[in-house]
């Protein structure tokens, strides 16, 4: 889902640059910065969730006390979480490679 | 009472106190105590020090329920100040001189993020050399930082405006800090009669601060002071520009409230014995008193000579400043501070009223934002037909 | 608070920021909002990367009231915010209770805002100050601040063939923070991240005025890999380059000692290409320096821990009696 991001009038902005609405940098997907990209592996997780306060994006889906999976929209691929799994649940790939078999 | 009889007309007479032998500087501290601020940040400069300190001796005898922050720099008491009033409070600060320039970088965040603050200044000199006294380089120094500026001839006025201050920066539609300014030392420290109004009067006319934005009190939490890219900056401050005209539209409905409890007006702009004047002066602050009593003398003498005093210096009302000359043959004007190697800043907006056929103003390109040749194409264009709906035009705004 | 607590909790600042990939200082804000999630927030943060990577207009990454002044003003802008919480609520304008947390970088911290940061201290306002040290000015694009390492290449200290990198020993905030005789400073970093949290919940419910000081890596300065954040930090706490401890009343406490298995400066300089000119043969001396002038500093720090650890266990228990 993206939001057309229609710049505004300066009648219809509120008054001294002021945001009002929080979390709006949802809007910003920040995943198309990737390189490289975690991949999760389930049957090899522990759900310590070491990996959920490490990703500087936010990026962790978690339910149930439970890791799900990786939220590609804002993964940057910087692979901090896979730098702190203690079980290599999560690996690193290349982004493109990933890609391409995707259109295969 | 019996004082309150000579000084105040009996029209008026219920809505005063009492008449005090003030200074300029504890007239301002009078009025803080009765706006009673949620916070007051300070920190001493002379000539400003007399209202800090007056100040704090109400925060200490419990006279005013204010948070009282004792900074460490201006810079600082702006900061502080610039935090309380985002956070929804009614917050103040007082400063003068080098401490104005010490915080003049958040006096553009104050006025930017459209936060209602209120600030006597006392005018001071600005260094090197260093000097102590009174001259308007530092308030002029601030002519162009977004803030509403008000001069002030003698206590009883600083007293007055620092409580009109209030209103006009709450205004709804302004939402601007204000600067309250009068002569160092030459007011903030002579002593005048001041009459002094109820502390009820003054409470109900400046009522509660009904902040639009702030972190206390909006709902959702709310970002100040955000980063904004040129997509976005010229926008934000061509609302402050829209604040300062709503200011000039709004002024005079605030003053003539004020008017109504004190008995005294706050014009603008003040004629004095300029009806018929072929030369006037025009001064702003103390220096007004001064040229009055020559004026009356010279009148006496025969000689056709007027003051034009002005009051509200940001926003200016270049209309009626133009109207309110038409038919004075020569004008001297008084600025007691430099714009080195230009006009000087009063002398520069007094001209700008008389002198401004066949030339317009554009502003274009602030925070970055692109000028293209077709917008200079087209603004040949609109000049070669000569004609512009208004004074002040812009050039690649979201309109 | 545990990582599995962490993933359950409201976390206020949220994805979409634009802050470079690997980078700390999310993480470390992150941590600190939710391990102050118990309360109402009111943050501000000082121009710098947090600020500039989070609030671009018209989107903000916060999900609590936030204020950015300018670059020295974190402090006395929070100060503000805290002083007329406290008029509003003394006035029952208000009935709500929050606390407050400011951030500022280490050029927004150690330097031009050292000032402001000093006089809210004084003040004694009731707040946290979080000072994410990337040790350097980033969002300037890498220029050294008083707290850049002594030997770090930077872009206003580059390393060349006469000038072998900063020349100056980095500012000791702690030291400075203490002085102030406030209730609770720390040093953290994200290395340790549960010693990082205790920290800003300790901080964060301190009555007064607490400082966290966080080293918080920065990718581009440090010339290290994005996913390499954690892993260097680990090597500062080990090499006793960035020891954990607190100094609560004034007291000193030794959070970690690595013991015999304290790892050479060089292992925490190694991966950082920002050292890399250190590593030839003739700038041996240099790392020999800094070695001496660690240790040292880790002597003394455990020298002082050891004096106040008599100091506390006495002091609590003449409390305990008292109490009794």
């Amino acid at each position: 889902m993206t939001i057309k991001n229609v710049k505004k009038r300066w009648k219809d902005i509120p008054i001294g640059g002021v945001i009002v609405e929080p979390k709006t940098s949802l809007r910003n997907k920040t995943g198309n910065w990737r390189v490289q990209k975690p991949v999760f592996h389930p049957e090899r997780c522990i759900h310590c969730m070491l990996c959920v306060p490490y990703c500087p994006e936010d990026a962790f889906i978690v339910e149930d006390g439970k890791l799900k999976g990786i939220n590609y929209d804002y993964c940057k691929g910087c692979g901090l979480c896979a730098s702190v799994c203690p079980v290599k649940a999560i690996t690193m790939e290349d982004e493109n490679v990933e890609q391409e078999n995707d259109e295969k | 009472m019996n004082n309150l009889k000579i000084f105040v007309d009996s029209k008026y007479i219920d809505n005063y106190e009492t008449v005090l032998p003030l200074s300029g500087a504890h007239a301002v501290a009078e009025a803080m105590r009765q706006i009673n601020p949620d916070t007051v940040a300070a920190y001493p400069i002379t000539p400003q020090t007399p209202i800090v300190e007056r100040f704090s001796e109400f925060v200490a005898d419990g006279k005013v329920d204010t948070e009282f922050i004792p900074v460490e720099s201006e810079h600082s008491a702006m900061s502080a100040t610039i935090g309380a009033s985002a956070a929804g409070a009614r917050a103040m600060t007082a400063t003068s001189s080098v401490g104005l320039a010490l915080m003049f970088e958040v006096v553009n965040a104050a006025s930017g993020m459209r936060l209602p603050i209120v600030m006597p200044v006392v005018n001071r000199a600005l260094s090197s050399p260093i000097n102590i006294h009174c001259d308007h380089s530092d308030t002029m120094a601030c002519r162009d930082a977004g803030w509403i500026q008000i001069y002030s001839e003698n206590s009883q006025e600083a007293y007055e405006h620092a409580i009109l201050a209030i209103r006009l920066a709450e205004h709804p539609e302004i939402q601007l800090p204000v600067m309250v300014a009068q002569d160092g030392f030459i007011t903030s420290h002579s002593v005048e009669v001041v009459r002094i109004l109820k502390d009820e009067v003054v409470k109900n006319f400046v009522g509660e601060r009904k902040p639009i934005h702030s972190l206390l009190f909006s709902e959702n939490p709310v970002t100040f002071g955000a980063l904004e890219l040129p997509d976005y900056f010229f926008e934000t401050k061509r609302q402050q520009q829209y604040a300062m005209e709503m200011a000039l539209k709004y002024y005079s409905d605030i003053a003539n409230e004020l008017t109504k409890l004190t008995g005294h007006a706050y014009p603008m702009f003040e004629p004095f014995m300029l009806d018929d004047a072929d030369v006037a002066l025009i001064a702003l602050n103390s220096s007004a008193g001064t040229i009055k009593k020559v004026v009356k003398e010279m009148r006496q003498e025969g000689k056709k000579v007027g003051l034009l005093k002005i009051r509200l210096f940001r926003p200016f009302n270049y209309e009626l400043m133009k109207s309110m000359l038409k038919h004075v043959k020569t004008i001297g004007v008084l600025d007691r501070s430099f714009s080195f190697g230009a006009n000087p800043p009063v002398f520069s907006e007094v001209l700008a009223s008389l002198r401004s056929e066949n030339i317009f103003s554009f502003v274009y390109g602030l925070g970055g934002r692109e000028l293209y040749e077709s917008q200079v194409r087209e603004t040949f264009d609109n000049l070669l037909k000569g004609k512009f709906d208004a004074k002040i035009n812009y050039i690649g705004l979201r309109e | 608070m545990n990582p599995k607590e962490y993933s359950e909790k409201e976390r206020a600042l949220y994805s979409g920021h634009s802050s470079c990939a690997g980078c700390a200082m999310p993480v470390v804000t992150r941590s600190a909002l939710a391990s102050a999630s118990e309360y109402n927030i009111v943050a501000s943060a000082a121009t710098g990367c947090l600020e500039v990577t989070t609030t671009i207009y018209p989107t903000s990454s916060w999900g609590v009231p936030w204020i950015h002044n300018t670059f020295e003003n974190a402090a006395a802008t929070i100060s503000g915010v805290e002083s007329a919480y406290k008029a509003l609520s003394r006035k029952g304008k208000i009935n709500k209770k929050y606390k407050f947390i400011a951030f500022g970088g280490d050029g927004g911290t150690y330097d031009i805002g050292l000032q402001s940061l000093s006089g809210a201290l004084e003040r004694g306002h009731n707040f946290l100050y979080i000072c994410y040290d990337n040790e350097g000015y980033m969002n300037t694009g890498g220029q050294r601040s008083s707290a850049s390492p002594f030997g770090a290449s930077t872009t206003t200290s580059p390393a060349g063939t006469v000038h072998k990198g900063k020349e100056q020993w980095r500012k000791d905030l702690m030291k400075i923070a203490v002085a102030h005789n406030i209730p609770y400073v720390a040093q953290a970093t994200i290395g340790n991240w549960p010693d990082m949290t205790m920290k800003f919940k300790k901080g964060i419910e301190t009555n007064g005025p607490a400082v966290v000081v966080v080293l918080s890596p920065c990718i581009l300065l440090w010339h290290i890999k994005p996913d390499e954040a954690n892993t260097v930090s680990r090597l500062a706490i080990d090499s006793c380059f960035w020891p954990l401890y607190e100094v609560i009343n004034g007291r000193y406490v030794l959070n970690y000692d690595p013991g015999k298995r304290k790892k050479p400066i060089e292992e925490f300089m190694k991966p950082q290409g920002r050292y890399k000119h250190l590593f030839k043969p003739e700038n041996r001396h240099i790392i020999d320096f800094i070695q001496k002038r660690i240790d040292e500093e880790w002597e003394e720090l455990k020298r002082r821990a050891e004096f106040d650890k008599a100091y506390i266990k006495s002091n609590s228990e003449s409390e305990k009696q008292g109490r009794n």
